[in-house]
């Protein structure tokens, strides 16, 4: 079990070195970034001083290790366009983005794992044509328009919730709803599958024959086994919801990190950019390794490799 | 009527694609306390669904129907699930033909080994633990304790075989049905499980359902003996009965494949049932054997009756004299 963890600990830490490399290259892939940001007016004396001011002229090994170093301490500089440290900008929104992914995630598990689970026990049923018309519906909708369906009914004719922003923990029902439920067919149409493929198991047909509760020979034999390329899945939508929920807060005008991402694109804001880039994807990378962990906690077979 | 297990006309249909599969077309048997019945007869057969359908435990696409179900003097066919639920594990318990699928493999054999003793005798674990590591040694598993704490793909099939069966008889039931349970185990091992089992028959006077392609067990344990060609027992009675005067072409074909230790010579060819077992979609005109038996005549057309040839023997075959030898078989 130790062996597993630190393999892949290592593992992890490779790719956040490997991801930290491209997401530092992004910045030169777009083109020279002195000329960008000196704007279309410039000399080229202005680019050269650019260049000099932003350390640009200096060979890309030595500015990668001093981003990276930099970076590694907190500090990715400051905003081209706030001029203040990158790192106040992000730990400002940043939590504004994890509630709400968290809060989705979760909001798509407690919607779609029972739902998965009793379609799978009763396939065809009224709950099964239930749960697939909800999936089918989640992945049909775009999302502006589902939150614009759900604003109008329950911000704006009942007034029960707020419209948008970002205040109170009641500001985050509506959005919530939205990402989790594009979230949800997914993991709802993994977990009937599974389910339907564990319950006919040579396994739960012993279980049976110890004539077990149906509930514990549901949750404890079939569901533990049925969840595991759920696990996967779910990780994979959070680390979604955590770097792109882009559409949902603009719409809700919740002032979140995937918001600051799509602006400081379009502000050509660079550092901005690379530090999100670089911490949504040790995000991503992190929540796999903690689903490889709960899998590995999950289904023993998993604890050698 | 007062035997312990009492089927009649026990029936399993499927419905499949191209028709209604058959597998299981009437059977009728009585089990008393502390009985060995064994079933035998060739892959595909049948026997696996019937002690499904014993259990309760057919596959959801599977149909069972029957005259009479009944153990213990209770009718199973008429019991709910939760019912049933109740019997099993700690009234009849089975042994299932698949060790190396039949472990959960998220949970130690140990959890997995006293969970039904846990919720039928509403023991204590330390109390279940005592008895699994019991009964793991008496099956032949050394340090039985450590293995608790082992998963199903930490074992190799020969002890997971052993831990079903050791599983089985957690709570000490009056029926096991054992489906092929010592064929994945060499013989030294099979040898000293079946002594165990009957071991633990004659102390617990519990009755056995064993199902098995090998007449060599058969010979070992069997009081009673049914054996079964497709779908139906052609001929059942005791295992004296069977082995000395096996009256039905098919199981004298099955015997004649069985050499007999001072009678077969060395190199000398064993013999062997031609043929293959008819398909079961839509059930089966006739006698099931009639297309490879060496006997067959117009009247095999006919589906023949179990007739009792008297105590307890009986046989399903037109051809039900005692005159028949086995060297016609060997001729054929
Ligand atoms: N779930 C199922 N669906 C369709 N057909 C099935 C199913 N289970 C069993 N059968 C068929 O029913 C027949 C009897 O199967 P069964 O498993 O009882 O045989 P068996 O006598 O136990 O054979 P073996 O000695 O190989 O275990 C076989 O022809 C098999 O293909
Ligand atoms: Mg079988």
């Amino acid at each position: 079990m130790l062996r597993f963890l630190l393999t892949r600990l290592g593992l992890a830490a490779l790719v956040a070195l490997t991801v930290s490399l491209i997401s530092f290259s992004l910045l030169f892939l777009a083109g020279d970034p002195a000329v960008a940001l000196a704007g279309e007016a410039a000399t080229e004396e202005d680019i050269q001083a650019i260049r000099a001011q932003y350390g640009f002229d200096r060979p890309l090994p030595v500015q990668y290790v001093a981003w990276l170093t930099g970076a590694l301490t907190g500090d990715f500089g400051n905003s081209y366009y706030f001029n203040t440290p990158v790192i106040d900008l992000i730990t400002e929104r940043l939590p504004t983005t994890m509630r709400l992914g968290l809060a989705g995630i979760c909001f798509a598990l407690l919607l779609a794992v029972p739902l998965g689970v009793i379609a799978a026990i009763r396939p065809n049923s009224l709950i099964d044509r239930f749960a697939l018309f909800i999936s089918v519906v989640g992945q049909a909708m775009p999302t502006f328009w589902f939150s614009l369906i759900l604003i109008v009914i329950f911000a704006v004719a009942l007034g029960w919730v707020p419209v948008s922003g970002s205040d109170t923990w009641r500001h985050f029902i509506l959005p919530t709803v939205v990402l989790g439920y594009f979230a949800t067919p997914g993991i709802m149409r993994l977990t009937r599958a599974g389910m339907l493929e564990v319950l006919r198991a040579d396994y739960i047909r012993t279980a049976r024959a110890k004539g077990l509760h149906p509930l514990k020979i549901l949750f404890k034999h079939a569901l533990r086994n049925a969840a595991i390329p759920v696990v996967g899945l779910a990780a994979v939508q959070l680390g979604f919801m955590l770097g792109g929920s882009i559409v949902v807060e603009t719409i809700f005008a919740l002032n979140g990190a995937g918001l600051l991402a799509f602006e400081s694109i379009n502000r050509n804001d660079f550092p901005v950019v690379q530090a999100l880039i670089l911490i949504f994807s040790l995000i991503y990378v992190m929540l796999t390794l903690l689903a490889d962990l709960l899998n590995a906690w999950l289904d023993p077979r998993i604890r050698v490799a | 009527m007062n035997s312990l297990l009492s089927v009649r006309n026990l029936r399993v249909e499927i419905p499949v694609g191209a028709g209604l599969l058959k597998p299981v077309r009437g059977i009728s048997l009585d089990l008393n306390k502390g009985e060995t019945l064994c079933i035998v007869g060739e892959s595909g057969c049948g026997k696996s669904l019937t002690s499904l359908a014993l259990m309760g435990l057919l596959p959801k696409v599977a149909r069972c129907s029957g005259d009479r179900l009944s153990f213990g003097g209770q009718d199973l066919l008429g019991l709910t699930e939760r019912q049933m639920a109740r019997l099993r594990g700690r009234a009849i318990s089975m042994v299932f033909q698949e060790p190396m699928t039949s472990l959960n493999p998220a949970y130690t054999i140990g959890d997995q080994l006293i969970e039904g003793m846990i919720r039928h005798d509403g023991v204590s674990r330390a109390k279940a633990r005592d008895r699994a590591i019991f009964l793991l040694e008496k099956v032949g598993i050394t340090a039985a304790a450590s293995r608790l704490s082992q998963f199903p793909h930490q074992l190799s099939g020969g002890l997971r075989q052993r831990v079903m069966i050791a599983m089985s008889l957690m709570c000490g039931p009056d029926l096991i049905i054992a489906d092929e349970p010592t064929t994945a185990l060499d013989v030294t091992i099979q040898a000293k499980i079946l002594r165990m089992m009957k071991d633990l028959q004659a102390e617990l006077g519990m009755a056995m359902v064993f199902i098995t392609h090998d007449l060599g067990v058969v010979a070992r344990i069997a009081d009673r003996i049914a054996v079964m060609y497709a779908g139906i027992f052609v001929e059942t009675g005791t295992a004296r009965q069977i082995f000395d005067t096996p009256t039905h072409p098919y199981t004298k074909g099955l015997l004649s494949c069985l050499p007999v230790p001072g009678k077969t010579k060395l190199g000398a060819r064993l013999g062997a049932v031609p043929g293959v077992v008819p398909a079961l979609i839509g059930g089966v005109q006739g006698c099931g054997f009639a297309s490879r038996c060496p006997l067959r005549q117009a009247a095999c057309d006919i589906e023949p009756e179990l007739s009792e040839r008297g105590d307890g023997h009986s046989c399903r075959c037109v051809h039900d004299t005692p005159t028949l030898r086995k060297a016609e078989w060997a001729t054929a």
